[in-house]
């Protein structure tokens, strides 16, 4: 493939190409990388049906890819998803926003003071070693199963990697940038704002990422565990009915949007790292 | 790589130990002044002293290594299942492009399902015992395996292989003495980060699952008693243990990859 520039393919059309033997050998992975990926899922979904067709297992066991569909159709039109799914969304927008300010605000403290750092990075690295799975029944027993608490599991699910990618993402700004910030005599508001949070800006949005990614794990968890609506209540309570339809609907959308969203994370990264300059470190 | 979550640790003078002590000694202090001399009452801060001799004389208190016992057996169990076949899955799809191709993207998708919505499932499928936690464990612990794996193989640079394509070194030879020792800084991350997703799983699994022992167990029924020393007493146990895996990791990479600085 890597010998098939864009070019050459552009310029010699499909009839031309078949009838070419010296480029059958490149024209077929080509061909194999779009066929490929697909059939371990059409093997599976054969597997999946045929598993129900023939009734080797029993429908509360495994149910029928249609049946998942028509579940999914029939939620998604009575609005019982959209319903779980703003929650959901509420739950993170709000835990999120005080998880990612406070994490900003101590990672930009940890990494500008020597001081604070000497003082409660040693802390908070212990904080940071007990677990959201360790946070939750501390949490239930102080809060109750509250909307309090789910916000307090995605804020500090967010917390932590904000913390640790600010602070390091400052402390790495080049020397050469800080000197001439000295020499300037800059103001240390002026600049904390002009020179040092832009600098870090790369290194703080992958920790934005990781705590959106870190956030929404946060939510299914905690969903599961103490909940009454949400997304990941829907996949319990559709657990407690037998009815793993709607358990697996639950899945696919977990699913879809973890992707959708480190998706486009990841996409506002390169963008952001590709304005700034590279420090030639 | 994906293991960067940890504060990088600094080993400092006297002056930056005696900081590091500050705030917990301030916060002991403050607890032992305040809660565990009667002054301030309250069902939920409970007095240090009674946290700490509760694994000893609390009857309850007591369960916590049973707890801990079942936890690790636990978490050995799934660990070992799970990254024994995410190193081979990843050697495999490392080594073949078309196989690679096949089968990476359908596991890179399960990926995205958050591991815990597993749970549901695997529940109805292994019912609410020992099984359905044991292939959590696994899941959990095969994804970061096979992925490290995976990079580790590819990212082995094409000389070596061509040098073994030239030596005509058979398979299984060549993948004992090259590929394996080529990708094995990549294999270890994996290993560190799987044994860590594992054990959170472990936990995670007895919490959800609620039947049997372990720590988890042992939380929620710690939780329903409303005895907030034994909670405490359990995430404490949970995050040492957590710790000690950390520790046990970075010692076997720095052990085995002499070579390599991380």
């Amino acid at each position: 493939m890597s010998t098939l520039t864009p070019a050459t393919l552009d310029e010699v059309t499909p009839r031309a190409r078949a009838g070419n033997a010296a480029h059958p050998v490149q024209a077929r992975p080509l061909g194999r990388s779009l066929v490929l990926p697909l059939l371990l899922p059409a093997a599976i979904l054969v597997l999946w049906q045929s598993a129900a067709s023939f009734e080797w297992l029993s429908p509360q066991v495994l149910p029928a890819p249609a049946l998942v569909l028509d579940t999914f159709l029939e939620l998604a039109r009575n609005g019982d998803i959209t319903a779980a799914l703003a929650i959901s969304l509420h739950r993170i927008a709000i835990g999120f926003s005080i998880g990612a300010l406070l994490g900003l605000l101590t990672g930009i403290l940890l990494g500008v003071s020597e001081r604070v750092k000497d003082y409660v990075e040693p802390t908070l690295r212990g904080l940071f070693a007990v677990p959201s799975i360790g946070w939750i029944p501390i949490l239930i027993l102080i809060f109750g199963v509250d909307e309090t608490l789910k916000i307090l599991i995605i804020a500090k699910a967010v917390f932590v990697p904000l913390v640790i990618n600010t602070a390091q993402g400052i402390r790495n700004v080049p020397v050469a940038y800080r000197e001439a910030a000295q020499v300037m005599k800059l103001r240390a508001v002026t600049r904390l704002f002009k020179l040092t949070i832009p600098a870090s800006l790369p290194a703080i949005f992958s920790g934005v990422r990781l705590g959106l990614s870190h956030a929404f794990i946060a939510l299914v968890v905690v969903e599961m565990l103490a909940a009454t609506e949400g997304i990941g209540y829907m996949m319990v309570w559709g657990r407690k009915l037998f009815q793993i339809d709607t358990v697996i609907v639950g899945m696919l959308i977990v699913g879809a949007l973890g992707y959708a969203l480190d998706k486009i994370l990841r996409r506002i990264e390169t963008r952001l790292s590709t304005w700034t300059p590279q420090h030639g470190r | 790589m994906a293991g960067d979550t940890t504060l990088p640790a600094e080993t400092g003078s006297r002056r930056h130990q005696l900081r590091a002590l500050a705030i917990p000694l301030a916060l002991v202090a403050g607890w032992l002044v305040l809660i565990d001399s009667g002054w301030f009452q309250s069902p939920l801060l409970v007095p240090l002293g009674q946290i700490v001799s509760a694994p000893f004389v609390d009857p309850d208190g007591r369960q916590i290594w049973a707890a801990i016992g079942a936890s690790l057996l636990r978490v050995a169990t799934g660990f070992a299942i799970g990254t024994t076949l995410g190193i081979a899955l990843g050697v495999v799809l490392g080594l073949s492009r078309p196989w690679q191709q096949a089968v990476s993207p359908t596991v890179h998708t399960l990926r995205q399902i958050a591991l815990f919505a597993w749970i549901p499932l695997l529940t109805s499928w292994f019912g609410n015992g020992e099984t359905a936690k044991i292939v959590f464990i696994s899941l959990s612990a095969f994804f970061p395996a096979f992925l490290n794996t995976e990079q580790g193989v590819r990212g082995i640079p094409p000389a070596l292989r061509e040098v073994a394509y030239a030596l005509r070194l058979p398979p299984a030879k060549r993948i004992v003495k090259l590929i394996l020792p080529a990708a094995l800084p990549a294999i270890l991350v994996g290993v560190e980060i799987a044994l860590l997703t594992a054990w959170i799983g472990t936990v995670g699994s007895e919490y959800a699952i609620g039947i049997g022992r372990g720590i988890g167990a042992f939380l929620v029924a710690a939780r329903e008693s409303f005895r907030m020393d034994l909670v405490l007493l359990g995430v404490i146990a949970l995050a040492l243990i957590g710790y000690g895996f950390s520790r046990l990791s970075r010692h076997l990479y720095n052990r085995l990859i002499t070579w390599q600085i991380r």
